[in-house]
C-alpha cells in the first residue's frame, strides 16, 4: 500500500506577519518555517499505517530548496521517502496540478493532506486533486480506518460529525481528531540519523499557470484600546455592548 | 449570464448564510447587471428568500432519507452554474460551503477564492479582498479564470433585504462520480453550532476544569450562543475537539465573541480575530487578550460570570 501526504511548509504559528516590497510580497526574514500543523496530523496517520499495515508513506512538497529541512523532519517522523517539486508555488490550484502530476506517474491508494495550510487558508489542494483524479475526497477528516480495500471515515461538520464510507484510492484533508494531539510524533535522535540516509527526489515541474495571484497585502486597522468596565458593573457592560456595540 | 448561491438548509429551512450569500450575490449581479440565482437541496420554505432579491431559485429534490453528498450537490450546482453561464459562484464558509467550493472550481475550470470579506473590487478579471494568515493579514487577489466561486466568510456582508418573487424551478440531482457515501450522521446537540452563532462564549484553561463548565454553558444559553474553548482545554479532554477554536481549530466570525479565562496566545487570537466585538474576563490585568478585546473586565470569571448570567437573564423577562 501505497500513502502519498502532502506537506505545506507554513510560518511557525507565532509568527508576526509583515510584508515587503510595497505589500506586494510576504516577508520572510526571520520567519521560522514548520509542517503545517493539519498536515502534521495527517503524516501520523500516515506512520501509524505504515506501522500498522505495513504501508509505505512518501511525502511531498511544492517548493524551492528551503522546504528541504521540513521534509527531513517528515523523514525523521518516519516517513519512508520524500519528493519535492522544484516549484515556488502561487496557488493552491498550482500545487494540486503539480500533485496530480505526480499522482500519475505512480499510484498511491491513500493521499492525505492538511484540512487547510495555516497561511493561505485555501483548503482546495484535496478537493481539486480528487476531482482530476476522478476520486473521492473527505475533508476535516477526523477518523480513518481501512479494512482491505474498504474505508470507514468521519467528517467534522458544523455542530457534529458525518460518518463515511469508501473505497480505495481516496484524498483525505486531515485535521487535529484524525489523531490527537498526544500522539504526534517528537523525532528522535536515531530518527533523526536515519532521515539523512532516506531518499529526497526532487523532481522538475510540469508547465502551468496559476488561477489566481496576489496583488497586494494588508494588515488587519490598527485597533482602539480595550473599553475596561468595574468587575462590580456588570450593568455598564451590558449597558456598552447592548447601545454602544449594538450586539445584544 | 448570472450569479449563482448556494443556499444551504437545515430540515429544509434556509440557514441565515443562504440569506447572507443571497443579499452578497444580489450586490455582484447588480455589478454585473445579471440575474441572481439560488441553488437548494430540499427546500421547504422557498419563498423566505424572497426579500433578498433573487430571480430564480432552483429547489433539487434527493431521495427520501439520504445525506449531503458534495460530489453530487456539486456536481448538480456545476450543472446549473454551466446552463446559466454563470461567471460568479458563491458560497459560504461553513465546512460544507469549503467542501463545495474546490470541488466546484475543478468541475467548472474556475477559480476557487476562499475568504472573501469584501465585494469585488473589479470583475473581469475579478479582484476581491480574502483574509489570509488565518486572519493575521488581508490580500487583494487577482483571478486568472473567467469564471470564479467564491467562498465568503460568515457575517462579512451582512443581510441586505430588498423585494423580490424568485421564480422556483426544479432540476435532476447529478449522479454520482465516485462510491464515497455518507452513511450517517451524528450531531452532537442541536444547540446552535460555532459556524451559524452570532454569538461565541468560549472558555479558557483559566475555568480549572470540566465541572466549571457550567458557567460557558448557562451564558451561552442566555445569549442564545454557541460554546467554544481554547486548544489546551480540547487536548486535555475537558471539552469535544468540535469546540476548539484558533489558528489550528474552527475559525469564528461571530457578532460577539466573549472570552473567559483565556489569556489570549497569538495561535488563539488568528482564529477569532474577524468577530466583530470581542469581550474578554481575566483575572490577569497583563494578559495579552485585552490588547485584542473591545472591552474587558479585569476579575475572577467564578464571580463575575454568575453575575453576567444572572443580570441577563433579568434582562430576558
Ligand atoms: C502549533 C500551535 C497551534 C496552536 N493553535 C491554537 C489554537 O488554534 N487555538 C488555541 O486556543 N490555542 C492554540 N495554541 C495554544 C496557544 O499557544 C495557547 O497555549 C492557548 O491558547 C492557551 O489557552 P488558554 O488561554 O485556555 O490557557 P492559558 O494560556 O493557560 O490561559 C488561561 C487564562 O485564564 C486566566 N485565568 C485563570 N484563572 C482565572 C479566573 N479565576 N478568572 C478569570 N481568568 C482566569 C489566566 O489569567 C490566563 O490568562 C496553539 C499552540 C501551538 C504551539
Amino acid at each position: 500500500m501505497n500513502i502519498l501526504v502532502c506537506i505545506s511548509p507554513v510560518p511557525d504559528t507565532t509568527s508576526k506577519i509583515n510584508f515587503k516590497e510595497e505589500n506586494t510580497a510576504f516577508e520572510t526574514l526571520g520567519i521560522q518555517y514548520v509542517i503545517n500543523p493539519n498536515d502534521e496530523f495527517g503524516l501520523t496517520r500516515a506512520v501509524h499505517l505504515q506501522q500498522k499495515v505495513g504501508a509505505k508513506v512518501t511525502v511531498v512538497t511544492v517548493g524551492d530548496t528551503s522546504c528541504e529541512p521540513i521534509l527531513r523532519k517528515c523523514l525523521a517522523i518516519g516517513a519512508d521517502q520524500a519528493i519535492r517539486v522544484d516549484l515556488q508555488p502561487q496557488d493552491g490550484f498550482q500545487v494540486a496540478t503539480q500533485l496530480e502530476a505526480l499522482c500519475k506517474k505512480t499510484n498511491y491508494d491513500l493521499i492525505i493532506t492538511g484540512r487547510e495550510s495555516i497561511d493561505y487558508n485555501g483548503g482546495m489542494v484535496g478537493g481539486l486533486l480528487a476531482v482530476h483524479m476522478g476520486i473521492p475526497y473527505v475533508p476535516n477528516c477526523v477518523h480513518l480506518d481501512l479494512s482491505g480495500n474498504d474505508v470507514a471515515l468521519e467528517r467534522e461538520i458544523d455542530g457534529g460529525k458525518e460518518r463515511l464510507k469508501s473505497s480505495l484510492p481516496l484524498i483525505v484533508g486531515a485535521q487535529k481528531g484524525l489523531v490527537e494531539e498526544k500522539d504526534l510524533i517528537i523525532p528522535n535522535m536515531r530518527g533523526i540519523m536515519q532521515a539523512r540516509q532516506k531518499p529526497l527526489e526532487v523532481v522538475s515541474p510540469i508547465e502551468v499557470t496559476a488561477a489566481t495571484l496576489v496583488e497586494h497585502y494588508e494588515k488587519p486597522p490598527e485597533k482602539g484600546a480595550v473599553k475596561l468596565v468595574d468587575a462590580e458593573d456588570i450593568d455598564g457592560l451590558i449597558d456598552l455592548l447592548t447601545n454602544e456595540a449594538k450586539v445584544l | 449570464m448570472a450569479v449563482v448561491v448556494y443556499l444551504e438548509s437545515q430540515k429544509g429551512t434556509i440557514k441565515k448564510t443562504g440569506f447572507e450569500l443571497a443579499s452578497y450575490g444580489r450586490a455582484v449581479a447588480d455589478a454585473l447587471g445579471e440575474q441572481l440565482i439560488g441553488v437548494g437541496f430540499n427546500l421547504q420554505d422557498t419563498k423566505s428568500i424572497n426579500p433578498y432579491g433573487m430571480d430564480v431559485l432552483y429547489n433539487v429534490d434527493t431521495p427520501e432519507g439520504s445525506f449531503f453528498n458534495a460530489d453530487r450537490y456539486s456536481s448538480t450546482i456545476a450543472g446549473i452554474a454551466s446552463k446559466e453561464k454563470a461567471q460568479v459562484i458563491v458560497v459560504s464558509s461553513s465546512a460544507d460551503g469549503r467542501y463545495l467550493g474546490p470541488l466546484l472550481s475543478a468541475k467548472l475550470d474556475a477559480a476557487f477564492l476562499s475568504n472573501v470579506v469584501d465585494l469585488p473590487t473589479q470583475y473581469s478579471p475579478l479582484k476581491v479582498k480574502r483574509s489570509c494568515f488565518t486572519n493575521k493579514a488581508f490580500n487583494r487577489t487577482l483571478s486568472q479564470k473567467e469564471c470564479n466561486i467564491l467562498s465568503l466568510s460568515s457575517n462579512a456582508f451582512g443581510l441586505n433585504e430588498q423585494q423580490g418573487d424568485v421564480e422556483v424551478r426544479s432540476e435532476p440531482y447529478a449522479e454520482a462520480t465516485t462510491d464515497l457515501e455518507v452513511t450517517a450522521i451524528d450531531q452532537a446537540t442541536d444547540k446552535v453550532s460555532i459556524a451559524d452563532a452570532d454569538i461565541v462564549v468560549s472558555g479558557g484553561r483559566g475555568l480549572k476544569g470540566p465541572e466549571n463548565w457550567h458557567l460557558i454553558e448557562d451564558l451561552a444559553s442566555v445569549l442564545d450562543a454557541a460554546t467554544a474553548c481554547s486548544k489546551p482545554v480540547s487536548d486535555m479532554g475537558w471539552r469535544p475537539h468540535s469546540e476548539h477554536v484558533g489558528q489550528t481549530g474552527k475559525p469564528v466570525a461571530s457578532n460577539l465573541y466573549i472570552a473567559i479565562g483565556v489569556s489570549g496566545a497569538i495561535q488563539h487570537l488568528a482564529g477569532i480575530n474577524s468577530s466583530k466585538v470581542k469581550v474578554v474576563i481575566n483575572n490577569d490585568p497583563e494578559a495579552p487578550f485585552f490588547k485584542a478585546a473591545d472591552y474587558g473586565i479585569v476579575g475572577d470569571a467564578f464571580e463575575v460570570v454568575p453575575k453576567l448570567i444572572e443580570k441577563l437573564k433579568a434582562r430576558k423577562h
